[in-house]
């Protein structure tokens, strides 16, 4: 086990039983610990089950023994409002945090497109921005390597299911989060999100279409082959990401229309969008991960 | 139309009475059903041209001729106008087109110029948020309607939440598509938004499906359910040509405020024609406030002859109301059929029988595309 580097898991609701699955697959993070509030938990319950260590008192729980059980790496899978308490706790004890709730008090990381910055940055706090920027952005960006994007708009459709009570409650943070991601991270001069919750059943695979205004007209063949490009690249660690239709071209118009199905690990295949935040999630911290066991990163110093 | 574009349910009457008489109201309610005497109810018209009218002009209704329409629309003694992108606000997008001015100029235009008449905006969780409604609020407006899809109001709560914190403004609830569920889960979502402080909600019949039964028994559970000083109002389209009598219908079994635009203007094949149905309310009684034959002038001298097309039942728009489809996509539908040579009738029986909601715009080519691969056609 001497090659992999530890992590923690704070929220163990979906989205972080679903991280835990996809990080025991993993051949360079090793999750050692879950974190949560709530001693009835039945995903405290499952992780403890699965070896992992466990509390119940939040963050505070670890911290005493989180460095000496060699804790390098944390993924917050809670809430924007605990979130910062928890950054600045780890961060103290010398732990990467890796945050998937919408706080974004790090800076955004989309993994194909800045993923390496933020390493190279060294920052020890990312963002993974929303489930609909995850799916998206990557596109944006694609367009944007290619030539000016004066507006990037994204439409994101989840399955009511898929939606939790979070996403509900702050519906907002999604379209103001993912927005500035379409702008800082896509390329895109003004960025724009919309997102739709259907409730067909059954529940609808999750759909994103993005929309990109060029400044001058397309070059179809580049963007094109940046868009396909990218796409393989994302497959990478989302293996249902999938190009339905697209890239169509009207005027200075570029829409791209894709399907994001999910592995089914803990949450059901339509939830796309969850899974490719938790995967998001994993490959940002393989990716510390690797540079950590390089010797060229120590959380410790930073 | 083999394969069955899916009516959800079909309110019959006998579904209706049992509904009414569970709640021990079947005698009283239908009792004034069948009276239908209205005699001297006082009701609200919310006029909807210079807002789900901007659907049929594809959002470029000018600053200009929203104030003169608003102007003969304030004279004519209508009470409330709703101004926004048909989307509402922040609905300016590719996915839902790009209007000839913001709301915010649109509004701040209409607002000042209003003697009587107060002003509303739309605004859907998801592509409008808390910034645009204060943008909206500074413009004075007076009554902000919060809209989701029939099944998903916990997502207005921010919005509904916020908006009650400001202080007189008339706060609505809207629940979009509201034919796809059944009333007593109708109600439920309508609950919620009354707890979350909206002092009126709305049943949306977004895809203009509804019959009149289907109206009175959401109508009727929802007056029986909700806070007696709780508003509640209908939102019809005229895709059956049912908008005047199903807000009739929706008077009788208890609504007090009831949407329409100036001869229809909005989309499918619009809303309910307000002037016609001011007009019904004269002959039976009901009293809307509104001056009849100003109300005729305004949709024959003014919006007639800014129609880009005749708003009416054609084939598409009555397949929305025959396929249970969101009334905006109409035009949409009718481009991806005509940019990938397919029938925009086929497209939309799919798009009902897929079960989108509104605001799905987007699906529309892409699934024009998958159906061109599929027939040739590209």
């Amino acid at each position: 086990m001497s090659n992999k580097i530890k992590a923690a898991i704070i929220g163990p609701g979906n989205i972080g039983t679903d991280l835990l699955m996809k990080a025991q697959r993993s051949v360079v993070i090793e999750p050692v610990w879950m974190v949560g509030v709530d001693p009835e938990s039945p995903g405290l319950a499952r992780a403890a089950e699965m070896g992992l260590k466990t509390t119940a008192d939040g963050v505070d729980g670890m911290l005493p023994t989180m460095r000496e059980d060699g804790v390098q790496i944390c993924f917050d899978a809670t809430s924007a409002y605990v979130h910062a308490e928890n950054s600045r706790k780890v961060n103290e004890q010398g732990a990467v945090m890796i945050d998937l709730t919408p706080a974004a008090i790090g800076p955004f990381c989309v993994p194909p497109v800045n993923l390496v910055d933020a390493v190279a940055a060294k920052a020890m706090n990312v963002n993974m921005v929303t489930c609909g920027g995850q799916a998206t952005i990557p596109l944006v960006a694609a367009v944007s390597r290619v030539q000016e994007v004066t507006y990037g708009e994204i439409v994101a459709t989840v399955s009511s299911k898929s939606a939790g009570p979070g996403t509900r409650k702050n519906i907002d943070e999604f379209t103001r989060t993912t927005a500035s991601g379409i702008e800082k991270v896509g390329g895109a001069h003004t960025g724009k999100a919309i997102i739709i919750i259907n409730p067909a059943e059954p529940p609808l695979i999750m759909r994103d279409t993005v929309h990109c205004l060029t400044h001058d007209d397309p070059d179809q063949d580049a963007i094109t082959q940046s868009v396909h490009d990218m796409i393989a690249e994302v497959q990478k660690y989302v293996p249902g990401y999938t190009l339905k239709n697209g890239p169509v071209f009207d005027g200075k118009r570029v829409s791209i229309y894709m399907e994001v199905e999910g592995l089914g690990d803990f949450l059901p295949k339509y939830a796309g969008n969850l899974d490719i935040m938790t995967a998001a999630g994993l490959r940002t911290a393989e990716m510390y991960a690797e540079e950590i066991l390089a010797g060229n990163f120590n959380p410790e110093l930073a | 139309m083999d394969a069955e574009p899916k009516p959800t349910w079909m309110y019959s009457r006998r579904v209706l009475v049992h509904a009414l008489q569970h709640r021990g109201l079947a005698r009283s309610q239908t009792k004034r059903v069948d009276a239908m005497n209205l005699q001297g109810k006082k009701i609200t018209v919310h006029d909807m041209c210079l807002r789900d009218g901007m659907h049929p002009k594809q959002h470029q209704i000018t600053v200009e001729q929203m104030v003169t329409i608003s102007k003969a629309m304030d004279d004519a003694g209508v009470p409330l106008i709703e101004v926004t992108h048909g989307d509402g606000l922040g609905g300016t997008s590719v996915n839902y087109g790009f209007p000839a001015a913001s709301d915010e100029e649109y509004l701040s235009a209409v607002c000042k110029e209003m003697k009587n008449a107060k002003i509303s905006a739309l605004l859907l969780p998801g592509i409008g948020t808390v910034d645009h409604l204060k943008m909206a609020v500074d413009c004075g407006i007076s009554t902000i309607r919060v809209a989701t899809h029939c099944t998903e109001a916990d997502v207005s709560e921010q919005h509904i939440t916020m908006a009650t914190s400001i202080k007189g403004l008339d706060t609505v609830g809207f629940l979009m598509m509201a034919h796809m569920i059944e009333p007593e889960e109708l109600v439920v979502q309508l609950k919620l938004m009354e707890d979350y402080g909206a002092n009126c909600v709305y049943i949306t019949d977004s895809a203009g499906y509804m019959l009149p039964d289907d109206v009175t028994a959401r109508i009727a559970l929802a007056r029986a359910e909700l806070k007696p000083e709780t508003e509640l109002g209908f939102h019809g389209h005229h895709n059956l040509a049912m908008g005047v009598a199903n807000s009739v219908a929706a008077v009788a079994a208890g609504a007090n405020r009831i949407d329409g635009s100036m001869a229809g203007l909005g989309a499918g094949a619009g809303n309910t024609p307000l002037e016609v149905f001011i007009a019904v309310c004269d002959r039976m009684g009901i009293e809307t406030g509104v001056d009849t034959f100003k109300a005729m002038d305004i949709a024959e001298d003014l919006i007639v002859p800014m129609m880009d097309h005749m708003v009416r039942v054609d084939r598409d728009a009555l397949t929305l109301g025959y396929a249970g489809v969101y009334s905006s996509f109409l035009l949409f539908a009718k481009r991806s059929a005509e940019k990938y040579n397919l029938s925009s009738r086929d497209i939309l029986v799919e798009l009902g029988r897929r079960r989108t909601v509104g605001g799905q715009e987007d699906m529309i080519e892409d699934l024009a595309l998958d159906m061109a691969k599929e027939r040739g056609t590209i």
